[in-house]
Parts: C-alpha cells; sequence; structure tokens
C-alpha cells in the first residue's frame, strides 16, 4: 500500500476500524510517520471522548478484585535489589515520572542560546535524580507540579509560564513556618524545572513571585503560585 | 515473600491521571486500583455498550486494565491523555471480543442499558456531565458522520464492513470517519486547555 493510502487510515485506526492486517500495515506505517503520530495523537482524543457517551452502569463490584488479583499474580518476582539492578531500575522509574509530569527530558526548547539549553538540560537532569530516590513525591497542580524528594531535595515543573516583564525575574521562595526563603530564580517557558535551592520539609509552603531582576530578599508581593507539601500518609 | 516498600502516598487524589499510569510502570497495584476507581465504570459502559453482555464486557474491562498494567512503561504522556490511551486499550478489547462473538449489532443508535448507579453522587455529576457534553457533540455533526463514528466506535465494524453496508465506497467511509473526528474534536475541545500562557496574577486575599 502507497504511504497516501496508509495516511488515510488514521481515523479508522483511531476507531479500531481496520481489520486485522490493515491495522498491522498502518502500525508499520506510523512507527516511521511523524505526521500520521501527531495526527493519531488528536484523533485519539476525539474517538476517546466517545467512551463518555454511553450510559455507564456500575460494574460488579467482584470485577475490580479481580483485575487486581490477576495484576498481583501476574507481578515480576520482586527479590531485594542488588545495585547494578537498581540504577537502570530507578531510571526507567524517573524517566517515566518525568513524562508524567510533563517534563521531556530530551525535549527540551531548541529556542534559546546553547548555554541556556545546556543550563535547562542540567536542570532537568537535577529534577530526574530527585525523582529517582526512592521515596520521593510528586504534588501536582494546575500548570505543574512539585516534586520533593525524601530528603526534602525538592523541584518544580511549570508549563507554560509567560516570561516576566521587562528586567523582572520569577523567585522561588521556601516557607517552613517562619519568613519564606529565597530559593531560585528562573524565567518564563515552555517546561521549566526549577531545583529548588532549600529543602522543603513535610508541611512547608513553596510559592513563587515576581521580583526585579536579580531576585529579593523577602517577596515584595503576594505569590500568584502557593505549593504546600502536604503530609503524605 | 515480603511486601515491597510502599514508595508513593496512599492517597493519590492530587496525582494526575498521567501520574498515576507513572505509578503503574513501577508496578504499583495502588494505583491500579486508582485508576479502576477513576475509570473503571466508563469503561465498563463503554464495553457494555459494545458488546451487550455483562460477562464479555467484564471480560473486556478486565483485559483492558491488565493491558494497562503490563504496558504501563509504554505510555508516552506527549502523544495523548492517560484517559485515552487506557479506553483505547478498553475499546481495542471490546471490538476484538464482539468480532470474535459476532454479536454486532446493526443499529448501535439503541440503547438498552439501565444505568442504576451505585458511584458516589460527585462521580455520577462529573459522568452525566461528560456525556452530556459528548452526546450533544455528536448531535452536532452531520448524521453521516455521525452514522460512519457511531457504527465503527460503537459498533465494532470495520471501514470495509461499513462500506459494504452503507453503499458506499471505502473512500466515502474513510473521509466520514476522518471529517467527524476533527469536527468532534473541534467540538469538544476545551477554552481552559487553550494553549496560551498563562498569566501569573497575584492572589488578593
Amino acid at each position: 500500500m502507497e504511504a497516501d493510502a496508509l495516511h488515510d487510515l488514521t481515523a479508522a485506526y483511531a476507531l479500531d476500524a481496520l481489520d486485522a492486517e490493515d491495522a498491522r500495515r498502518y502500525e508499520a506505517h506510523l512507527a516511521r510517520c511523524a505526521r500520521c503520530q501527531g495526527e493519531l495523537a488528536e484523533l485519539s482524543e476525539s474517538a476517546g471522548a466517545l467512551a463518555y457517551a454511553s450510559e455507564a452502569p456500575a460494574p460488579p463490584a467482584e470485577l475490580r478484585a479481580r483485575i487486581l488479583d490477576r495484576a498481583k499474580a501476574e507481578r515480576p518476582n520482586v527479590v531485594p535489589l542488588r545495585p547494578r539492578w537498581l540504577r537502570p531500575v530507578i531510571a526507567a522509574a524517573a524517566v517515566a515520572a518525568c513524562a508524567a509530569i510533563g517534563l521531556g527530558l530530551w525535549a527540551f526548547s531548541l529556542s534559546g542560546k546553547l548555554d541556556r539549553r545546556e543550563a535547562q538540560l542540567a536542570r532537568q537532569q537535577r529534577v530526574a535524580q530527585i525523582l529517582a530516590r526512592p521515596g520521593s513525591h510528586r504534588i501536582s497542580f494546575s500548570r505543574g507540579t512539585l516534586v520533593v524528594g525524601s530528603d526534602g531535595q525538592a523541584a518544580l515543573v511549570l508549563t507554560k509560564l509567560a516570561e516576566p516583564g521587562s528586567g523582572r525575574t520569577y523567585e522561588a521562595w521556601v516557607a517552613d513556618g517562619g519568613t519564606p526563603q529565597p530559593a531560585g530564580l528562573f524565567a518564563g517557558g515552555t517546561t521549566i524545572a526549577v531545583p529548588l535551592e532549600r529543602p522543603v520539609r513535610t508541611g512547608a509552603t513553596v510559592m513563587v513571585t515576581e521580583e526585579k531582576a536579580g531576585g529579593a530578599e523577602t517577596p515584595s508581593q503576594a505569590p500568584f503560585l502557593i505549593v504546600r507539601n502536604a503530609p503524605q500518609s | 515473600m515480603s511486601e515491597t516498600p510502599r514508595l508513593m502516598p496512599r492517597s493519590f487524589a492530587h496525582l494526575s491521571d498521567e501520574a498515576v499510569v507513572a505509578l503503574l510502570a513501577r508496578s504499583d497495584e495502588s494505583a491500579l486500583a486508582e485508576l479502576y476507581d477513576r475509570f473503571g465504570r466508563v469503561a465498563y459502559g463503554l464495553a457494555l455498550r459494545i458488546l451487550r453482555d455483562e460477562k464479555l464486557a467484564e471480560d473486556a474491562v478486565q483485559e483492558g486494565f491488565l493491558a494497562a498494567w503490563r504496558n504501563a512503561d509504554r505510555f508516552i504522556p506527549e502523544r495523548g491523555k492517560a484517559s485515552t490511551w487506557l479506553m483505547t486499550l478498553v475499546h481495542r478489547r471490546a471490538v476484538d471480543l464482539v468480532r470474535r462473538e459476532d454479536r454486532r449489532r446493526a443499529e448501535p443508535l439503541s440503547e438498552s442499558v439501565d444505568p442504576s448507579s451505585s458511584g458516589s453522587a460527585e462521580d455520577d455529576a462529573w459522568l452525566r456531565f461528560e456525556r452530556e457534553r459528548v452526546q450533544s457533540a455528536l448531535k452536532q455533526l452531520p448524521d453521516q458522520q455521525r452514522e460512519a463514528l457511531e457504527l465503527a466506535y460503537y459498533g465494532g465494524f470495520t471501514q470495509s464492513e461499513l462500506a459494504e453496508r452503507l453503499g458506499e465506497p471505502v473512500g466515502t467511509i474513510k473521509s466520514r470517519m476522518f471529517t467527524g473526528l476533527a469536527r468532534l474534536r473541534e467540538l469538544l475541545a476545551d477554552p481552559r486547555t487553550g494553549e496560551t500562557a498563562w498569566k501569573p496574577t497575584p492572589y488578593t486575599t
């Protein structure tokens, strides 16, 4: 089948309306075609929405337990991890976790200067390290995520943040019972990873304000973002 | 064998669907339970509509969720929402089953499901809101596009079968599916999730 004909199968594939043979051909094509990948992502969102158009009676209660039991039975045997095993496993978890909070480790903006890109990459790797630690947790909020390691090392990940005004900067703060303490300066961007310069203990609050370039020692205005590191049960 | 230490919080309320799937990739069973609590009911409603048989619908839901459990590490957030990914897995199992059992219906428009519920009032309200939103978008599609989408998605028919059934060239069916889905996307577009950058607004309290 020609490429054009394969492109045309995207909608049918999103609806699962291809026979097995066509579906296989389309999938082989999809792996190499960025255009189809993008189009499929969009059409699949529409197709997925159709799932909600049906009446949704509650499934039988035992279905939940059965699924969980089956999953548990399939779970790969967990043995105490030796260091040489630990690293790849943790790295994979970190990548998945980065993906989950919208932080593409390799998808940083190509528009900035090289040194800015490298600085950004270094920050993202720093966030990945925090995520990789056992016991790290994430607090998601609209437009971003606070990532906190078990040792309190933390990072703020924000998406689609407009640039601050001319001669201004964003400043992160950590408040832990007392006056908010400065925890790092940053600018806007599509995906911004901000490793915080102060630990964020349980119960502490992370805030962001806009300040004069160079930052301030205490917040000069009300924060536009407040995230509390609530106790994890 | 002893339990592995719980790495993540017991409460998932603050986690996005995508974050729950990331935990699933770490074989966290409580993440699977959370995913089921969020989407089990919608998944079952979808499978029931396609299969019209409770046992088969349960099988489709079970296989869909287990596929998510096994393949969570392959979920790519950049390519779409976690809920879409999960529904795709359940839908695919349901369509496979309906084709195998040859239970496909001719009139996917009629629904014979008793919408009795045991979910919380909040869940009910949310599901009702979503259902009405999607149904209203579907109603705004031209009849032929809606028919193509419904026969394919709820009926389990392939594009060739649809072409034959409707007496149209396959190209026409493809084009109705594409235009229908693209139009549906516009109709469902949520102004709150627009691509514009956010403007920090200081709290005024």
